[in-house]
């Protein structure tokens, strides 16, 4: 469709100012945290419910792809508009956060900041655990379309967890509420862990029920060193296997040790293996205990050095360990390709050693850190874009890294979701048929294609992701 | 779209810095164009990637990315946000040099609007003179002295010219006459036993209209035991220029200064504006080409220091008197997010006998006054400042303190439009520090 026609169909839903047309708008909203550009015909700015309801209804009418788009910090390409068309910039909804606190819930509105929740609940004694990295930019719209979930997701699982209630406008243009306000609810299909995750393909989330918990009143942190990742992969599997439960596990490699040495040194050991950083929460007496038994246990796998925090100043230095490790590797090439293949927990030493061989046989820059806890890691290949040649052997050691985590029994991602980068494996994983189940469900809901297309499904033909 | 020589210029000069930028989004929440506006275009994000577009000829540099670029304030609280440390800075001024250059060689210029004119005129001919300024200064006292200004308000002439510019006559200090001023080239003797030489930084806008504050300035850094000196041929620090896309202007005025400050032999070059400050502190900046003059800046942006800085070093400051009430602080956004000073300011404040220092909420946040952000956008710069009138009322404080001329301006202008000016003052944090000490 011309892009006037487009825009005088925008102008009977929306005043002009939230219609963006010009060019310098339309590359603002063209990219992600990932990969690729792709630019809309339009973007819209809707502030309620009716509004994207009739855009929505409209779109099925002209047949036009409809992209919602939140904080666009999504690492799998989960708003591009890959197909051009409409996108829907859902930043600048109309917000809304209830904490109920008598019913532990949080009622909130998909544009409200994830942060914005964890300190409201926290301020009245309760706990919303789901923390991406973003979480202070990410919105929770695209939060709970992503299932993005972060570093506690060992101790208190993922973002699906905590959603028991939602309205949704469907992808032909209905509004719909799935779930409620109660923890407990078979009523029918769950169709609100079906759109929790669904990437924006299966509806446009308006509003959300989520469940919170008592907030733990008290944490310790420790930082161990190991000479051999295989003796901390014994560690954390030891540590489980002992009963606690940690509410983070972080595993930096080597590589990473040495970039955020090199960036900002710290007094970090440069030639350990490996570093694992474990969070303990809970009950002040229980804590004081477990991390007790936590620092044995490094010890007992050979760590060359423990550091347990005695306050929050110490707790902080120890975590900046982990933070550094993003601006430190950016120093290596300008094009950072993160990946989230998870696998079951006590895979991780032959992922690991997969990945080295990876790194070894494409002659990358790749390093490795992750949630060792609940096996998600995050291996990174830090390379140049416009380096033509090295993007050919990244697209190859992207795809030999995801056939190792499915067949070490995992999955192609913990947390970023789909989105177009991983598309082309999802049979690889899913088998043809367990696909295609998929798919007839995004067929049935979604008949013109409208919602977010191009996303979760591989193109016909596809088998790998295309980079260079 | 081709890349044009300007685009060739722009990759040139920030592609690769703009690559740097991983495009994670950290830098919305830290941005106050993005907050008001709502737009990803008005985000470091958003235009750090205008600039990559530009830059490979995908967009074009006047018509897409010039207002983006325009209507940034150019806080620089997105490089502290930033998690992979691009260097939005560079970035934002290689872009404001290539808008402007174009501007210029195509003659557009001609063409302008009155405003763009009237900008040049200004940055070029009036600023880089203190002799001029001061004479506009000058002027401007005579014009309080006679009255003239009550007529002027009233009949709101100025008004009826520019509401920005009616707006700001009201807010204007009162002036210095010119009998009381310091002269360049004159050395103040130390108050107590002499501790260091510094050389004192007046700025030109600080030294047309604020030379009440350089004057206290002075007299504080002797309190704590520096004997001053005021380097005869100094300029404008050029900020202004930068920001607008005069580099070549901005250099010749930072080799001035160098060479003036350099021959004061002093052992800290001091200022008591952040934005001067900042530009100072990243003279290096400029002479990417120039090896020789890169040291000599390197040297200079080293003994660079904002006076509360000194004030903490050298300190404590001999406070006699009491102040009255509930002290709240705005940051200058060049003082904290590029010269990374945010604790002496509140420091000194929290020492002050008699007040009660409060924080504002979001104190760290722009007042978009932006040097002179607030006259090129007057409604963009005060659909902010309104938001941040609103936290400063929540301290209820009676004194608001900045430490740039610029952000005391626009805080001036918040207290009158949210009408406090009778319960409420904004001052210079000089100013304050002076009184406590006995200086007036």
């Amino acid at each position: 469709m011309e892009q006037e026609q487009l825009y005088k169909l925008m102008q009977s839903i929306f005043p002009e100012k939230r219609i963006l047309t010009d060019l310098a708008d339309r590359y603002s909203y063209s990219f992600d945290a990932s990969f690729g550009e792709y630019l809309p015909d339009i973007v819209v700015q809707p502030s309620n419910k009716e509004e994207i309801s009739k855009v929505i209804k409209l779109a099925n009418e002209y047949k036009i792809p409809v992209y919602p788009r939140g904080s666009a910090t999504s690492l799998s390409g989960g708003s591009l508009a890959v197909k051009g068309g409409i996108v829907l910039d859902m930043s600048q909804y109309k917000k809304k956060l209830i904490i109920d606190r008598e019913n532990l819930l949080a009622i909130v509105s998909p544009s409200v900041i994830t942060a914005d929740i964890h300190k409201q609940a926290e301020n009245v004694g309760l706990f919303y655990p789901s923390d991406p990295s973003s979480s202070h930019v990410s919105t929770i719209g695209g939060n709970l379309l992503e299932n993005s979930s972060g570093p506690k997701g060992l101790k208190y699982g993922t973002t699906k967890e905590y959603v028991i209630g939602l309205e949704v406008v469907t992808p032909t243009g209905e509004i719909i509420r799935t779930g409620g306000k109660t923890v407990k609810n078979v009523t029918g299909y769950d169709l609100t862990r079906l759109i929790v995750g669904s990437e924006g393909t299966l509806g446009v989330v308006t509003e959300a029920i989520l469940r919170l918990i008592p907030k733990p009143q008290a944490r310790k942190t420790l930082l161990a060193s190991f000479n051999r990742l295989i003796d901390s992969g014994h560690a954390i599997t030891n540590i489980l296997s002992a009963g606690i439960l940690p509410s983070a596990m972080e595993l930096m490699d080597n590589a990473c040790i040495r970039a955020v040495e090199n960036y900002e040194p710290s007094g970090l050991p440069i030639d350990a293996e490996a570093i694992v950083i474990i969070e303990i929460d809970g009950h002040m007496a229980a804590i004081e205990e477990e991390i007790k038994k936590c620092e044995e246990i490094c010890r007992l796998h050979h760590a060359i050095e423990i550091k347990v925090a005695t306050n929050e100043k110490e707790r902080d230095s120890i975590w900046k360990a982990r933070k550094m490790v993003s601006p430190a590797i950016t120093q290596m090439g300008p094009t950072k390709i993160s990946e989230d293949a998870t696998v079951p927990r006590s895979q991780i030493p032959k992922m690991m050693e997969k990945l080295y061989e990876i790194r070894e046989k494409y002659e990358l820059n790749l390093v490795v850190f992750g949630h060792a806890g609940d096996g998600n890691l995050h291996p990174n290949i830090i390379t140049d874009q416009r380096n033509k040649e090295e993007m050919k052997r990244v697209e190859d050691a992207v795809s030999e890294i995801f056939e190792a985590a499915v067949e070490l029994g995992g999955t192609l991602s913990g947390e970023h979701g789909i989105g177009t980068l991983k598309a082309p494996y999802m049979e690889m994983e899913l088998g043809k048929d367990g696909l295609l189940m998929m798919k007839k469900i995004k067929e049935a809901w979604d008949p013109n294609d409208i919602l977010n297309p191009g996303k979760i499904f591989p193109q016909p033909g596809q088998s790998k992701v295309v980079l260079s | 779209m081709q890349q044009d020589k300007y685009a060739l210029k722009l990759y040139d000069f920030a592609y690769e810095a703009a690559n740097t930028c991983v495009q994670c989004g950290y830098c919305l929440p830290a941005c106050p164009t993005y907050e008001s506006m709502g737009k990803e275009s008005q985000s470091p994000r958003g235009r750090i990637n205008l600039v990559k577009m530009a830059a490979e000829g995908k967009i074009d540099i006047q018509k897409d990315l010039a207002e983006p670029i325009d209507l940034c304030l150019g806080c620089r609280a997105c490089e502290v946000a930033c998690p992979v440390n691009v260097p939005y800075g560079e970035i934002y001024e290689a872009a404001k040099e290539v808008i402007t250059m174009q501007q210029q060689d195509k003659e557009l210029v001609k063409n302008s609007s009155g405003r763009v004119k009237m900008q040049n005129r200004v940055l070029n001919q009036l600023f880089p003179s203190n002799k001029r300024l001061r004479t506009l200064g000058n002027l401007t006292w005579i014009y309080q002295r006679i009255g003239m200004y009550r007529l002027v308000q009233k009949s709101k002439i100025i008004n009826k010219i520019s509401e920005p510019m009616g707006q700001f006559e009201k807010i204007l200090p009162k002036l210095e006459s010119p009998f009381e001023r310091y002269k360049f080239g004159q050395v103040f003797p130390p108050k107590a036993t002499k501790k260091m030489t510094v050389a004192f930084f007046p700025g030109c806008i600080m030294d047309a209209v604020m030379s009440r504050v350089n004057r206290l300035t002075i007299e504080l850094l002797q309190c704590v035991g520096c004997e001053v000196v005021i380097p005869k041929q100094q300029n404008c620090c050029g900020a202004l220029h930068t920001h607008q896309g005069f580099i070549k202007k901005a250099t010749e005025l930072a080799k001035a200064n160098i060479e003036a400050f350099e021959s004061s032999a002093a052992e800290y070059f001091v200022n008591n504006a952040g934005g001067c400050g900042a530009m100072l502190r990243e003279y290096d900046k400029l002479f990417k080409n120039e090896p020789e003059w890169k040291e000599r800046a390197k040297a200079f942006v080293n003994k660079t220091k904002d006076i509360t800085e000194v004030l903490v070093e050298l300190g404590p400051l001999p406070l006699k008197k009491e102040w009255n009430g509930i002290i709240t602080y705005q940051d200058s956004c060049h003082l904290r997010n590029v010269q990374g000073v945010m604790n002496e300011p509140r420091y000194l404040l929290r020492s002050i006998p008699g007040a009660t220092y409060v924080e504002m909420e979001e104190s760290d946040r722009c007042c978009a006054s932006g040097g002179i952000y607030n006259l090129l956008h007057f409604e963009e710069s005060m659909k902010i400042l309104d938001k941040k009138m609103e936290k400063a009322k929540h301290t209820n404080a009676k004194t608001i303190v900045t430490t740039n001329p610029g952000c005391l301006l626009q805080m001036r202008l918040g207290v009158e439009r949210s009408n406090l000016q009778h319960e409420v003052e904004a001052v210079h944090i000089v100013e304050v520090l002076a009184e406590t000490c006995g200086i007036n």
